[in-house]
C-alpha cells in the first residue's frame, strides 16, 4: 500500500527532473515540456494531500492548474513560433536581445 | 428680475469677446452701449418697484442658486436690492452707459478687434460692479470685488505695448491685492466669530452688542475690512496705484477710477455701517486716514502738470472726503458725496478726454492754453464740473461736501473740519488752475516737440482743433446737468430742503442706537450749519480767486514761488517720493529676498534634491543592469533560487 510519503517523494523527483529540464535543455519546446512536468509534480502533491486529508480541495485546485497550464501551453507555443520566425532557432541562449 | 441687471452687461461682454473679429466697430459699440442701457432700464424698473414698497419694507431679494452648501454652512448666490444698492446700481448703469457711449467715439481710432476687446472689458467691469453692489453676502460681494480689480488691471494695461501702461496695470493689481488679503481675513474672522457671511444676519447679530470700548473682535473685523477698502478706494497708504492708473484710456479713468470701482470701499463701509459703528476706535482711524488722504492728495494735485494726474489726485482727495464722512458716522453724507462725485468727476475726466482727443494725445497742461474758443462744449461742461467740485453754492459738490464738513464739525471733530476746509480750498485752487491753464490765456508751444522734432515746432499746431463729436458731447452735457442737479436730491433742512436722499438711504444705513453710543450729530443746530456753509462757500470762491490771480493775472508768481521754495515744490511735484519710498522699503527688499532665495535656496536645496534623486537612480541603474544578462537560463535559476530561499526560510523558522 503506497503511503503519502511515496507520493511526495515521487512528486519531488518529478519536480527536480522538470527543473533540471528547464535549466539545462537547449530546446525551447523541451523547456516548455519540462515546465509541464513541474506543474504535474505539484498536481500530484495536491491530489496526494487531498486524499490524505479526506478533502476535495486538492482536486479542485488541480482543475484550475490544468486549465491554466493549457492556456500557458497555448501562449508559450505561440511565442515559440513567433521567436522561431524571428531568429530561426529554438535555442534559448539565442534569445538575448533584452540583455541590460 | 435682479439677475438681469448684472447679466445684461455680461452678455454684452460675451458677444464682444467671441465676435471680436467678426463684428464691425459700429455693432461692437452698439452691443456694449445697448447692454448698458438695457441694464440701466432694468435698474430703473427694479428701483421703481422698490420705491413703491413702504419705507421700512424696501428690500427685494433673489436667490439664484445655492453656491456653497456644506452641512449648516449655506451660501446662496443671492442678490439683494435695498436703498443703498439701488442708488449704486443707478450710478453704475447710468453713468456707465454715458461713458460707454462716449467711448464709442473716443476709441474709434483703435483696430477693430482692439475696439471690441475694449468694450468687452468695459462690459465685464460693469457686470462685476453690479454684482458687487447687489450681492447679499460677503462672498458674492467678493466675486464682484475681485472681478472689478481684474477689469481695472485689464483696462489700465489696455495699451499693453506701452511699458508704462503695462506696469501701471500690474501695480494696481498688486496694491489692490494687499488690501484684499485684509478683506478676506476680515470676512473669515466675521465668519468664525458669528457664523455667517450674510450682511443682514451679521448686522443683526452685531446690532445687539454694545459698542466696543476697547479694541475687540468687532473692531478687528472693521479694521480689516477698512484696510481692504483702502486698497480699492485708494486711501493712504495704498493710494499709489490710482494716479498711475491714468495710463489707461481716459473713459476708463472716468468710469472705473473715478465714478464707480474706487467707491467700492465707501460702499463696503456703508454696507457694514453697523459693524463700523460698533468699533469707535476704528471709526476714528477711518476718519483720520480719510482726512489725511484728502489733504495730502489735494496738496500733490496742486502742482501736477499732467491734466489726468491732477484729476487722479483730485479723485483720491475726494475719496478721502467720503471716508472722512464714513469715519464720523455720517454714512448718508459719504454716500451722497459718492453720488455727486460720480457725476462731476466722470464729467471732468470725460472733458479732459475730449481735450486730449482734440490735441492728439497731449496731456501736459503746460502745452495747452486758450482752448476755450476752439472747444466750447468741452469748456462749458468742464467749467460746470469744476464749479461743482470746488463747492460753489448751488451745484452738486456744494451740498455734498458741506454736508460732510458740517457733520464732521457737529460730531465733535473741529480739527478734522479744519483740515477738510483747507482741502476744500486746495480743491477749488487746483481745479481752477487746471481750467485756466488748459482753456484760458494763449496757446503755448509744445515744448516736448521742440526738443525732439524740429518740424513739429514750426508747424502751426492749433489750426485743426475739433470739439467733441456728438457721441462725446452728449454724455458731457448730460453729466453737466447731473453735476448741477444731483445736489438737490439731498438739500439739508437748514436750507429748507427735505434731505430726501438721507431718508431714502435710512433703512440701509440706519444703525439702531444702543445705549452708550454717542450720537452727537443730532445736537447741532441749523444756525451752525448755515455758518459753516457760508464759510466753505467763501473758501471755494477764495480758492478760485487765488487760482485766477496766479494763473490769469500774474502767471509769473507761481514760477517765482516754485523757485522760492524749491524743496517743497520738488517734494510735491515728485508726489512726496512715496513711490520711491515704497520701492525702497517694500519692493527692493522683496526682490533681493527672492533673488537670494532663487540662487541660494532654490538652486542648491530644491534643485539639489531633484537632481540628486535622478543621479541616484541613474547610478544604481548602471550597477543593476549587469544582472539583466538576457539569458533565459539565468533567469530561471534565479527564480528557482529565490523560491528555494523563501521555502527554506519558512522551513527553518
Amino acid at each position: 500500500m503506497a503511503e503519502l510519503n511515496h507520493y511526495l517523494i515521487l512528486s519531488a523527483v518529478l519536480f527536480t527532473i522538470g527543473t533540471a529540464g528547464v535549466v539545462l535543455r537547449r530546446n525551447v519546446i523541451t523547456v516548455l515540456l519540462s515546465i509541464e512536468v513541474m506543474l504535474n509534480a505539484v498536481n500530484l502533491t495536491f491530489i496526494a494531500f487531498g486524499r490524505f486529508l479526506g478533502s476535495s480541495d486538492g482536486q479542485i485546485i488541480v482543475f484550475f492548474v490544468i486549465t491554466v497550464a493549457a492556456a500557458e501551453a497555448a501562449v508559450g507555443l505561440a511565442l515559440v513560433i513567433a521567436l522561431f520566425r524571428h531568429v530561426e532557432t529554438l535555442n534559448p541562449d539565442a534569445f538575448r536581445q533584452l540583455r541590460g | 428680475m435682479l439677475l438681469w441687471i448684472p447679466l445684461l452687461p455680461f452678455v454684452g461682454f460675451l458677444v464682444n469677446t467671441f465676435g471680436a473679429r467678426r463684428l464691425p466697430k459700429k455693432a461692437v459699440g452698439a452691443v456694449a452701449s445697448g447692454a448698458m442701457f438695457a441694464a440701466f432700464l432694468a435698474s430703473v424698473m427694479a428701483v421703481r418697484a422698490l420705491v413703491s414698497l413702504p419705507a421700512e419694507a424696501r428690500e427685494v431679494t433673489q436667490t439664484i442658486f445655492t453656491w456653497i452648501g456644506s452641512a449648516d454652512f449655506q451660501v446662496p448666490l443671492g442678490l439683494r436690492l435695498d436703498p443703498l444698492s439701488a442708488l449704486m446700481i443707478l450710478v453704475v448703469t447710468g453713468i456707465g452707459f454715458l461713458i460707454h457711449l462716449y467711448s464709442t467715439a473716443y476709441m474709434i481710432d483703435e483696430e477693430p478687434h482692439e475696439y471690441a476687446r475694449y468694450f468687452a472689458y468695459l462690459n465685464l467691469f460693469a457686470a462685476f460692479m453690479l454684482l458687487l453692489v447687489l450681492g447679499e453676502n460677503f462672498l458674492v460681494l467678493f466675486v464682484g470685488w475681485e472681478g472689478v480689480g481684474l477689469c481695472s488691471y485689464l483696462l489700465i494695461g489696455f495699451w499693453y505695448k506701452n511699458r508704462f501702461a503695462a506696469d501701471a496695470g500690474k501695480k494696481a493689481f498688486i496694491v489692490n491685492r494687499i488690501g484684499d488679503v485684509a478683506f478676506i481675513l476680515g470676512v473669515l474672522l466675521a465668519f468664525t466669530q458669528f457664523g455667517s457671511v450674510n450682511f443682514k444676519e451679521l448686522n443683526g447679530v452685531i446690532a445687539g452688542f454694545r459698542p466696543e470700548e476697547t479694541f475687540g473682535v468687532v473692531s478687528a473685523i472693521a479694521l480689516l475690512l477698512f484696510i481692504g477698502a483702502t486698497g480699492k478706494s485708494a486711501q493712504i497708504p495704498l493710494y499709489v496705484w490710482l494716479p498711475d492708473a491714468m495710463e489707461g484710456p481716459t473713459p476708463v479713468s472716468a468710469l472705473i477710477h473715478a465714478a464707480t470701482m474706487v467707491t467700492a470701499g465707501v460702499y463696503l463701509i456703508g454696507r457694514n455701517a453697523v459693524i463700523f459703528t460698533h468699533a469707535p476706535e476704528v471709526m476714528t482711524i477711518v476718519a483720520v486716514i480719510g482726512t489725511a488722504t484728502a489733504l495730502w492728495a489735494g496738496a500733490v494735485g496742486m502742482v501736477q502738470n499732467d491734466i489726468k494726474r491732477v484729476l487722479a489726485y483730485s479723485t483720491v482727495s475726494q475719496l478721502g472726503y467720503m471716508f472722512m464722512a464714513m469715519g464720523v458716522g455720517a454714512y448718508a453724507a459719504g454716500i451722497f458725496h459718492l453720488l455727486t462725485h460720480a457725476f462731476f468727476k466722470a464729467l471732468l475726466f470725460l472733458g479732459s478726454g475730449a481735450v486730449i482727443h482734440a490735441l492728439a494725445g497731449e496731456q501736459d497742461l503746460r502745452h495747452m492754453g486758450g482752448l476755450k474758443k476752439e472747444l466750447p462744449i468741452t469748456y462749458w461742461t468742464f467749467l460746470v464740473g469744476a464749479l461743482a467740485i470746488a463747492g460753489v453754492p448751488g451745484l452738486a459738490g456744494f451740498f455734498s461736501k458741506d454736508e460732510i464738513l458740517y457733520r464732521t464739525f457737529a460730531a465733535g471733530h473741529p480739527m478734522l473740519w479744519t483740515v477738510g476746509a483747507i482741502t476744500s480750498l486746495m480743491t477749488a485752487f487746483y481745479m481752477f488752475r487746471l481750467v485756466f491753464l488748459a482753456f484760458h490765456g494763449e496757446r503755448r508751444e509744445p515744448v516736448a516737440h521742440a526738443t525732439h522734432d524740429t518740424h513739429a515746432a514750426h508747424a502751426p499746431h492749433a489750426s485743426h482743433l475739433h470739439d467733441a463729436p456728438r457721441a462725446m458731447a452728449m454724455p458731457l452735457i448730460v453729466l453737466a446737468i447731473g453735476s448741477v442737479l444731483a445736489g438737490y436730491l439731498n438739500v439739508p433742512a437748514a436750507l429748507g430742503g427735505t434731505a430726501f436722499l438721507e431718508h431714502f438711504l435710512e433703512p440701509s444705513l440706519h444703525v439702531p442706537v444702543v445705549e452708550g453710543m454717542h450720537g452727537a450729530a443730532e445736537h447741532a443746530s441749523h444756525g451752525l450749519e448755515m455758518t459753516l456753509m457760508i464759510v466753505s462757500s467763501l473758501i471755494a470762491v477764495a480758492g478760485i480767486g487765488i487760482a485766477a490771480f496766479l494763473y490769469l493775472k500774474r502767471p509769473a508768481i507761481p514760477e517765482a514761488m516754485a523757485a522760492r521754495f524749491p524743496g517743497a515744490y520738488r517734494f510735491l511735484v515728485n508726489k512726496g517720493y512715496i513711490d520711491e519710498l515704497y520701492d525702497a522699503v517694500v519692493v527692493q527688499p522683496i526682490k533681493s529676498l527672492s533673488e537670494h532665495v532663487l540662487w541660494k535656496a532654490d538652486a542648491t536645496v530644491i534643485d539639489g534634491a531633484v537632481n540628486g534623486m535622478g543621479q541616484i537612480v541613474a547610478e544604481s541603474g548602471a550597477v543593476l543592469r549587469q544582472m539583466q544578462t538576457g539569458s533565459l537560463r539565468m533567469y530561471a535559476v534565479s527564480v528557482l533560487f529565490g523560491a528555494v530561499m523563501i521555502v527554506g526560510y519558512y522551513l527553518w523558522s
